[in-house]
């Protein structure tokens, strides 16, 4: 038996249909596992859902619950990837006192050097975008919290695979 | 594909249509899916739906439960007797939470059930208006699907779609909900039965190769084992799987829900595996060289311990969810598909084969079995009533041919041990929930899906209270249910694991009941009650030559415990006979 814990990106392509986010947040919940992050966005198939959800588990314990979340009828396949196999980007939004954007010379460098991008500035605050993988943006809020930070949130992670995946093909052989 | 779909619409623009309300297109939905019983309870949120089916009761005949769990067991009792989908209807709020636990029950059961549930009208949604509850939150967990309806538009599809899903593939219940307005709305109805849904593959395709492989493995087998489950039975391959052992001489067991598929009686059956099964299969269980799972999903129940189940053998899974394929058990070949037509295609990749010496193995435990716990149980020769020999008395009386229906606890086990099963679909019990009180509300169902059948209930004093109720339905419909209660005046199951692994702390399980035979005669149901042994066999003639309902109490000693047994977390060859 593994017990080997890794990171898994998972890749769920659904129906658009209310009350699909309950069932699958279901299965994890029931397990008692956590959701480190989900998104749920439109995917590369018209009227096609695709969720990415981010887990902490072993692979056998994936492979079971990958079997319940497909198990769904509103679910038309779902995969999974370890992080070598996915590229992968999580966004952020920074908000800090305007002031120190000009006091302290350091916070520029620490925005040109992570690639950040200012979103709007005004007399109070301004706005700091960054996309990049969880290690930069945490490395990013570790370097800004020194300064203070006003507000900080953080996107769910949304991922494609290395490998190519015909799921356009592999979805038409599903269609009855 | 623009263009197919203009065609679509252009034929859909041709079909037939009718302006109706959202209610009456209900009745035509349940109508089209030749359902012509349903069972319910109305209320404020559904009544649009009962002013139809006053309107339709010519067709579709509603039966009036006594409550609203009543109402799914006997759904689940119709469908787990016919196949067919069993039908269950309710008001929102209360009476939809009501239905949860027979949704649940279906759902681990996989019996095909679909739910309709009224709720408050669709402005009012998300309010905590009067009697509403979020039934589509609540269900979720415990149905293979459930929609909710806020437009009467949508009823046809979903209905349609609703009744593909509760039937298809590994069955389950599904559950509609429809606000009040959508009843009330009118629109242009015309209905469509659904053949298919995009994302939803009921049923997986077989691989070639899997099959050759699980030939292969039978073939060479010196000692292999089938356990089988429902999925036999719900994939209709009950003559498949007959020729399947037959032809390959192999030793065959079940799992409570998988009885019946094959008569009691027959050669290769084995007995019953699991916590209160046979003692031969059980511990053999660990000496196979290969255990052939059919149309069985592992429960813990059946498997003991995990970690020292079957460990010597290789595993061949025939199964039909690919989520079960090893979810307990790891498997060496796991062949996916229905179950009846995968054995038809093993069939002629089989040797023939009858394994004598291996078979003798089983004998010779179940002599073991015979000498330590059977005797007794059948034969008595102390002073206390048995549960079993009520059963061996029930088997002679009806020659095997009833179908039986129990609760949960002590008389669950002891029923489907000994009840001799001639026919398929005999066996009718809660198995993956184990919950109290559907026997008597699930024998109403059955009956009236076969009412050629003898069907016969068996439930303990503790459940039959549970539903106790439903005896009501039974003498209002007439419906003509032997029910037979062990009373031991204790949750005896229960009060077996205290005795056993609490010291005799008998906590709470001690029951004063009532006169349980005035209660069935308060209800005009005849009834009798037996305490002595000398007058068990007259009652029984009784109770089987009556036409009507009938209800028989028999006072069984108080401390009987089932046997054999496994412990909790023990292993299946540690399985003990006292
Ligand atoms: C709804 C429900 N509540 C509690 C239980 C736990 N339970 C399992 S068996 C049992 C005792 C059953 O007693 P009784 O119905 O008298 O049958 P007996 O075991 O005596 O044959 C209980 C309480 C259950 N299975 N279902």
């Amino acid at each position: 038996m593994d017990t080997e814990i890794k990171q898994y990106t998972v890749s769920v392509y659904t129906e658009n249909n209310i009350g699909l986010l309950n069932r699958i947040s279901a299965i994890f919940q029931r397990r008692h596992i956590n959701i480190e992050s989900l998104n749920t966005s439109p995917s590369e198939i018209e009227g096609v859902s695709r969720f990415t959800i981010v887990i902490n588990i072993t692979e056998s314990q994936m492979k079971k619950i990958q079997g319940q979340i497909e198990k769904q009828v509103e679910v038309i396949k779902a995969y999974y990837h370890t992080e070598d196999e996915t590229i992968y980007q999580e966004s952020c939004l920074f908000k800090i006192k305007s002031d120190l954007l000009f006091d302290e010379r350091q916070i520029q460098n620490i925005i040109k050097e992570s690639n950040a991008r200012i979103v709007t500035v005004n007399k109070e605050f301004f706005v700091l975008e960054k996309s990049g993988r969880t290690q930069e943006i945490e490395l990013l809020y570790r370097e800004l919290s020194v300064f203070g930070i006003m507000q900080f949130t953080r996107s769910g992670r949304i991922a494609v695979t290395k490998d190519e995946m015909k799921i356009s093909t592999m979805l038409e052989a599903f269609q009855h | 594909m623009k263009e197919t779909q203009t065609l679509k619409n252009k034929e859909k623009s041709k079909k037939v249509t009718e302006r109706i309300s959202g209610s009456e297109a209900v009745i035509k939905c349940l109508l089209a899916e030749g359902v012509d019983i349903l069972y319910g309870y109305p209320g404020g949120a559904i009544m649009p739906v009962y002013d139809e089916l006053y309107k339709y009761q010519d067709k579709i005949h509603h039966v009036l439960t006594r409550h609203e769990q009543g109402a799914t067991h006997s759904a689940q009792g119709y469908a787990r007797i016919s196949g067919k989908v069993g039908v269950a209807i309710a008001t929102s709020g209360p009476g939809a939470t009501n239905l949860i636990t027979g949704i649940a029950d279906a759902q681990i059961d996989s019996t095909p059930m679909v739910c309709i549930t009224g709720q408050v009208g669709s402005h009012l949604l998300g309010s905590d208006a009067f009697q509403e509850t979020d039934i589509v939150g609540i269900s979720t967990p415990v149905t293979k699907w459930n929609h909710q309806i806020t437009k009467a538009s949508e009823i046809p599809e979903v209905f349609a779609k609703a009744f593909y899903i509760a039937k298809s593939g590994r069955p389950g219940p599904v559950l509609i909900d429809i606000t009040k307005d959508a009843q009330f709305e009118e629109f242009d109805f015309s209905y469509e039965k659904c053949t298919g849904i995009r994302s939803y593959i009921p049923v997986p395709d077989t691989n070639e190769n899997d099959l050759n492989a699980a030939a292969e493995l039978i073939n060479n087998a010196k000692k292999p084992m089938i356990v089988w489950g429902q999925g036999v039975i719900l994939g209709e391959a009950e003559e498949e799987f007959k020729a399947v052992i037959e032809k390959a001489g192999i030793p065959s067991a079940w799992t409570i829900l998988g009885a019946s598929a094959i008569p009691t009686s027959h050669s290769l059956n084995v007995g019953m595996v699991g916590m209160h099964g046979n003692y031969a299969p059980n511990v053999l269980t660990n000496q196979c060289d290969v255990l052939i799972a059919i149309g069985m999903r592992f429960d813990d129940r059946v498997t003991g311990n995990l970690e020292s189940y079957a460990k010597q053998a290789k595993i061949i899974h025939f199964e039909i969810d690919p989520a079960e394929v090893d979810k307990n058990v790891k498997t060496d070949v796991a062949v996916l598909g229905n179950a009846k037509a995968s054995l038809r295609a093993l069939l002629p990749l089989l040797n023939t084969n009858s394994h004598k010496e291996w078979l003798q193995k089983f004998k010779d435990l179940y002599n073991i079995e015979y000498e330590k716990v059977i005797k007794d149980d059948l034969h008595p020769t102390k002073e206390g009533l048995t549960m079993g020999e009520v059963l061996k008395e029930i088997n002679m009386q009806t020659k095997g041919e009833a179908a039986i229906v129990s609760d949960v606890g002590q008389h669950q086990m002891i029923a489907c041990r000994y009840a001799d099963f001639k026919t398929t679909k005999s066996n009718i019990t809660s198995g993956g929930l184990g919950t109290m009180g559907f026997a008597l509300p699930a024998a109403i169902g059955a009956k009236m899906a076969a009412p050629e059948r003898e069907v016969v209930m068996i439930a303990g004093d503790g459940g039959y209270q549970m539903t106790i109720q439903e005896l009501g339905t039974i003498f209002q419909q007439k419906v003509p249910v032997k029910i037979v209660v062990l009373n031991n005046e204790f949750l005896g199951m229960v009060r077996q694991w205290q005795q056993l692994f609490f010291d005799k702390r008998y906590a709470s399980t001690e029951m004063t009941n009532p006169d349980f035979v005035a209660i069935a005669k308060g209800y005009h149901i005849d009834a009798k009650k037996v305490v002595e042994r000398k007058d068990l066999k007259a009652a029984v003639k009784e109770m089987i030559d009556c036409d009507g309902p009938y209800f028989l109490e028999v006072c069984v000693e108080k401390e009987g415990n089932v046997f054999p047994m496994i412990p909790t977390g023990a292993s299946v060859s540690d399985i003990r006979l006292e």
